[in-house]
């Protein structure tokens, strides 16, 4: 067997030392009448053989990144320059486990802690924990924060209908035994500040708006996060980190808790995971935060040295008094992030930014032009746009694959009232003859 | 021997990497929105590349040397993976693709799906929970919503020896159920009494762990999974042992409701400093409507009567855990690694290291005290203490890392005082465990003739023991200065 070094040899001198006559004796313990099933499973391949069978099967995909692609919705077709794979796949990082020895795992720890001081920087917050899952797992912990911080008195939480729709269905999951209710994004589907406001009362323990929306839609989230502490609820921001290179973070605008989904930073589409749920807050609430953290200290020669700290929060030592159940995080992807936002730097990333923004505003106008089309410029936007179509979206979408072009997000899917409109994605990868074919491809559709 | 930050690398003005210029025409962007300052590092790529080169010399990982750390089964990733979910078709795949792009990605899924079900006799499995702690926290959803559908709402304990680990009472919590704690007895097993004495109508189930974190198997399993029917409560398991249990029981068979599966031990995912890892869960017939979503199905097939996929959520499902699919690369590589294995190749992985615990348990045994003597599975749990001595389990681990190994798991369970878990998982030889067991030995000398040499250690490593006091005490927790926000508005009550 391909990863197995035992000999016959091995294995007799083994079972000699232990005691036992045979292999199977190891396991009297087993109840014998279920001790060794007969499996309904192929016999094992070559590692030459599984490459090609698993090689046939990605063949059968149609992925994304080779196609022009328009498609986000909380997933985005970014450029991901080498070093960041070349540096996660370092065996001493990729096959090391949770930090827990730190004398050996000051490189995991260093890394993690940079990442915390990058996403502060990005989000401009105090304090960013060593990850979650993703973004909606992040929102989800982030009203476990928000019900601890208000001490379980508070059982509301309002959430802006223009929040990613599986983020907010992530939120229902967790929230199912928890007695609170989930609210404010029932009816409407825009993002409508006033009766988001007007929804937030002395019940509330967490307000949630998204900056960029799910619509792409950039519109500071000041007024809201205002009326939330005014109430003495819990502000949430959730946004995008790319976005981020170019737009004021939702730290500078007094939220209480930023999180969002970093797979744009350096991390591959790869159908929806893994990738990186990003979580930054203010230093007073750091002892309710969910999640991993590294601190700097010192070691007994007064030497510098990175260690997990506060530890007295998580599950392993506080068990059923932990704020989370979280144990794991997303690691290896932190990792991914900070080599994107080392090499991409402070020039780098808001060039990035600037490119999908300007190039989403080309493809926008172009759209815009076609008749039957008319795009939502109801608020400024980021990379990412709504667009009323002549037919529905679906439709659309198989005349777009057709041409070889992957089209934007079916809307009606999660919005029914939003029918044949389409959430269009631009990144720094579609050039302007990809964007010239969408829009030709579009405008059969339109005739 | 530090590493600076990547902050005080580079210089002002330096750039990592270069974009391309606009090919389009520039739009006006939004002044009020604009930031005018992004604190990232200015650095080059050949900074950033040696920086993480030298970072990655103070870290130690399976691919370093031995890495017995208990519970958490760090066996050989292979690199196979590694390439295979890194083709294009896998790594480029965009998670919202309609499924007639998609059904590659699909048919792993759905594999994946049908194989872990098989492994472990269960009627369907769904790969939607991100880690471990998330599949236990589905799983736990899925038994309350299951009692709640039946109208039976009184059922809010869940039951859990006290050998457990912590995630287990934190996601009964988590569920809105209350946590009852079960003792264990003088062998390491639930002790039946107190099991019979708590079981009654007000129980949603039972959380066991079976191997138990003793690296025991129950051996009144079924009198547990039996009582615990009886009374009307559902059985979960804590699949973080069951690197032990492939081709050799299946959870399935012995009553098992639900379980979760970390593909991330068992199945050779990468560990990756603490993620991403991937905890689908499984369940028997009765909780499959319950089950997280979206999961893989065959909806149709073709001309040729070949499959065709698409996704399926089940109609009483509890949610999804994330957003899209799950950690989908993970499936691929664990798919990679059940291909490479396959039926036999599997029940060997867990015989193999079912047998390197119980060599390294009996090379030991005349040197450390076997907390529950018995045949153990795939770990087995030491006291960390030395006659003659007083170094502690601490002492002993750090020793080790002067030697090359990494230390195993200290001070878990919490039942063991003292305690040193070892797992050594099957892809080690027995040259590698014969050199591990001659240092433990040897450390159990140097702790009777020369005890500084343990309570200073390690001697070796690119710090000493760190000051965790201090780091609790006096956070920092972020190495640049707290933004002076300019649009900062200021509420007039804050959060409470």
């Amino acid at each position: 067997m391909s990863y197995l070094p035992h000999t016959k040899g091995d294995i007799a001198a083994m079972l000699e030392t232990i005691g036992v006559g045979s292999v199977e004796n190891l396991f009297e313990d087993v109840p014998e009448t279920h001790r060794f099933p007969d499996l309904d499973l192929p016999a094992g391949l070559s590692q030459m053989e599984a490459a090609r069978m698993m090689e046939r099967i990605a063949d059968r995909n149609a992925p994304a990144s080779k196609m022009p692609t328009f498609l986000g919705a909380g997933a985005y077709n970014h450029f991901v320059p080498a070093v960041v794979n070349h540096v996660i796949l370092r065996g001493e990082f990729m096959s090391s486990y949770t930090p827990y020895q730190p004398e050996v795992s000051q490189g995991t720890l260093q890394a993690i802690y940079e990442y915390q001081s990058m996403i502060a920087a990005l989000t401009g917050m105090e304090v960013a924990n060593a990850s979650h899952y993703d973004g909606a797992t992040s929102l989800a912990e982030a009203v476990n924060m928000a019900e601890s911080i208000t001490r379980g008195r508070r059982k509301k939480i309002v959430l802006s209908p223009a929040i990613h729709p599986q983020y907010r269905a992530v939120v229902r999951t967790y929230t199912q035994g928890m007695g609170l209710t989930v609210t404010g994004d029932e009816t409407g589907h825009t993002d409508d500040r006033a009766s988001l406001i007007a929804q937030i009362d002395d019940d509330t323990a967490m307000v949630a708006v998204a900056y960029p929306n799910f619509f792409g839609q950039i519109e500071s989230p000041a007024d809201v996060i205002a009326a939330a502490q005014r109430a003495g609820a819990v502000a949430c921001v959730v946004t995008e980190p790319v976005s981020l290179g170019l737009l004021k973070p939702p730290g500078w605008m007094g939220a209480d808790i930023v999180v969002g989904e970093g797979q744009g930073l350096g991390i591959s589409l790869s159908y929806g995971g893994p990738y990186l749920g990003f979580f930054a807050t203010r230093e007073k609430h750091v002892r309710k935060l969910a999640g991993r953290l590294v601190g700097e200290t010192v070691d007994v020669n007064g030497d510098p040295g990175y260690v997990l700290t506060l530890a007295t929060r998580e599950q392993h030592i506080r068990r059923e008094k932990a704020t989370s159940n979280i144990c794991t995080n997303q690691g290896l992807m932190a990792l991914a992030a900070s080599v994107y936002l080392s090499v991409m730097g402070k020039h780098g990333l808001r060039r990035v930014a600037e490119l999908c923004y300007h190039k989403a505003h080309y493809a926008a106008d172009q759209i815009d032009g076609l008749a039957g089309f008319s795009v939502d410029r109801s608020q400024p936007f980021f990379n990412e746009f709504a667009v009323t179509l002549p037919r529905p979206a679906a439709e659309v979408n198989t005349h777009l694959a057709d041409r070889g072009i992957i089209g934007g997000y079916d809307l009606s899917q999660d919005y029914p009232e939003r029918e044949n409109q389409m959430l269009i994605a631009v990144t720094e990868v579609n050039t302007r003859q990809e964007i010239d074919d969408l829009v030709s491809a579009l405008s059969e559709v339109s005739a | 021997m530090t590493e600076p930050l990547i902050y005080e690398l580079g210089s002002p003005g330096r750039r990592g990497i270069a974009m391309p210029d606009p090919d389009v025409p520039l739009a006006d962007l939004p002044a009020d929105l604009v930031r005018d300052d992004l604190d990232l590092p200015q650095v080059s790529e050949l900074d950033v590349v040696r920086h993480y080169t030298h970072l990655s010399h103070l870290n130690f990982g399976i691919d370093n040397n031995f890495y017995p750390l208990g519970s958490c089964t760090m066996k050989y990733n292979p690199k196979l993976n590694e390439d295979i979910a890194r083709l294009p078709g896998f790594a480029g795949l965009h998670p919202a693709q309609p499924a007639a792009m998609t059904q590659g990605a699909l048919e792993v899924v759905h594999t994946v799906q049908e194989w872990l079900a098989e492994l472990a006799g269960f009627e369907a499995v769904s790969l939607q929970p991100a880690a471990g702690a998330q599949g236990e926290f589905a799983g736990i959803l899925m038994i309350r919503k299951y009692h709640h559908d039946r109208g039976d709402t009184k059922r809010t304990k869940v039951l859990i020896p006290d050998s457990a680990h912590g995630t287990n009472p934190a996601t009964v919590v988590m569920a809105g159920l209350d946590v009852v704690e079960l003792p264990s007895d003088e062998r390491g097993n639930v002790d039946l009494d107190a099991l019979r004495e708590a079981c009654d109508d007000t129980v949603a189930g039972l959380m066991i762990t079976n191997p138990n974190t003793l690296g025991l198997f129950e051996e009144h399993i079924v009198e547990v999974v039996e009582l615990i029917h009886g009374c009307g409560g559902l059985v979960y398991g804590d699949g973080a042992n069951f690197n032990a249990l492939l081709g050799i029981v299946r959870p399935g068979d012995l009553g098992f409701d639900v379980m979760h599966y970390n593909l991330h031990k068992t199945f050779s995912t990468p560990h990756g400093g603490g993620g991403p890892g991937a905890g689908a869960v499984g369940v028997s017939e009765r909780l499959v409507p319950y089950l997280p979503g979206p999961m893989a199905a065959i909806v149709d097939e073709d001309d040729d009567g070949r499959p065709i996929y698409g996704l399926h959520t089940p109609e009483k499902t509890i949610g999804r855990m994330k957003a899209f699919q799950g950690n989908f690369g993970m499936h691929v590589r664990a798919l990679a690694y059940m291909l490479v294995y396959g039926r036999e190749g599997l029940r060997q992985v867990s015989e193999m290291a079912v047998l390197n615990a119980n060599y390294l348990m009996a090379r030991l045994r005349d040197t450390y005290h076997v907390a529950f003597d018995r045949i153990c599975m795939h770990e087995f749990v030491i006291e960390g203490k030395v006659e003659g001595s007083d170094v502690r389990a601490l002492d002993i681990s750090k020793r080790l890392i002067d030697f090359g190994f990494h230390p195993p798991t200290n001070y878990f369970p919490l039942i063991v005082h003292e305690a040193l878990m070892i797992e050594p998982t099957e892809t080690e030889s027995r040259e590698t465990l014969d050199a591990f067991a001659d240092v433990m030995i040897q450390i159990a000398h140097e702790a009777v003739e020369q005890p500084e040499l343990l309570h200073n250690a390690p001697h070796t490593a690119p710090v000493a023991r760190l000051d965790e006091v201090r780091a609790a005490r006096n956070l920092m927790l972020c190495c640049r200065p707290i933004p002076a926000p300019e649009v900062y508005v200021q509420p007039q009550a804050s959060a409470t």
